[in-house]
């Protein structure tokens, strides 16, 4: 009786703290959604920044799937031959759980593309994309 | 109680000597490259390119390039300076030409005393030690680059770069 009741009460610990505590994608998510003063994102918006090319980077790199290459889910390529895990959480569920990490390839990469940083909301963007893929 | 010194003896030799063939194979084999230890270094350095081996070049080449990773060959790849802090003594002390890497000195040899290189292709020990691999072969859409060791090199993640 007693082993039950520290079961059922582990269990219930359980479920409130994974439902009280949000993830570090949710998380990240919000802090873009209170930055660019909206209540929610746009995948397919997140798609077409995606796959769109730029003429304000860097040459070599116009396009996010330049390197990322077109399929989410497949691996990409960096200009130096490295492979690049898939960016769809679906295949590398380990991806976006590091905020810092995620802010420091958001700061390179869109310098790289766009030539200019990403804003909150192309951020919120293309991360519910990729947490879709 | 008799010592049984026969078995004794025959397990010393074989021990003295596997000890040996794995020294050699780790350090003394002059294609060996200590890989990147660090996590932190190996995640910095390694994410975009293989996190290339500090014994690869000097302390003052290290010190130069950790100066300016601004302009990392093209791109930014600035870090914040706690962190740069913390790479830049690791590269140093496993330098090429740090204390008691003598065999990596190998691939130092032919640089001028006091330069910084910062292309590891550059250097002329290097550029002689692939002077036989044709042109197409670099064009090679799995190779692209010159720093793309592992194109050739399967193992050079473990840091062996034989041929």
């Amino acid at each position: 009786m007693k082993n039950m009741l520290v079961v059922t009460s582990g269990i219930v610990a359980m479920i409130l703290s994974t439902s009280t505590i949000a993830s570090p994608r949710e998380d990240l998510l919000a802090q873009y959604a209170a930055a660019a003063k909206v209540t929610s994102f746009s995948a397919a918006r997140g798609q077409a920044l995606h796959t769109q090319s730029s003429s304000g980077g860097k040459p070599d790199t116009p396009s996010c799937t330049t390197c990322h290459g077109k399929d989410t889910r497949s691996a990409g390529r960096a200009l130096t031959g490295k492979t690049i895990e898939p960016v769809a959480v679906s295949v590398t569920p380990t991806r976006y759980t590091d905020p810092a990490k995620v802010e420091k390839w958001f700061k390179r990469n869109c310098t790289e593309v766009l030539g200019r940083e990403c804003t909150p909301q192309e951020k919120g963007d293309w991360l519910t994309f990729v947490i879709g893929q | 109680m008799r010592i049984p010194y026969r078995p004794l003896a025959i397990g010393l030799v074989t021990l003295a000597f596997s000890a040996l063939v794995l020294a050699r194979a780790q350090a003394g084999d002059r294609h060996f490259f200590a890989p990147v230890a660090d996590p932190i270094v190996k995640e910095e350095c390694g994410s975009c390119h293989l996190a290339f081996a500090p014994s690869m070049l000097p302390a003052r080449s290290w010190q130069r390039m950790m100066g300016e990773l601004d302009k990392h060959f093209g791109d930014n790849a600035s870090l914040d300076p706690a962190t740069a802090e913390k790479i830049t003594s690791y590269l140093v002390a496993n330098a090429g030409d740090a204390g008691g890497q003598r065999y990596s000195s190998k691939l130092l040899k032919g640089v001028t005393p006091g330069a910084a290189p910062q292309r590891i292709t550059e250097l002329p020990k290097w550029v002689s030690e692939h002077r036989k691999v044709p042109d197409w072969e670099w064009c090679h859409k799995e190779v692209r680059t010159k720093a793309n060791c592992v194109a050739c090199h399967t193992a050079a993640e473990q840091g062996y770069y034989e041929e």
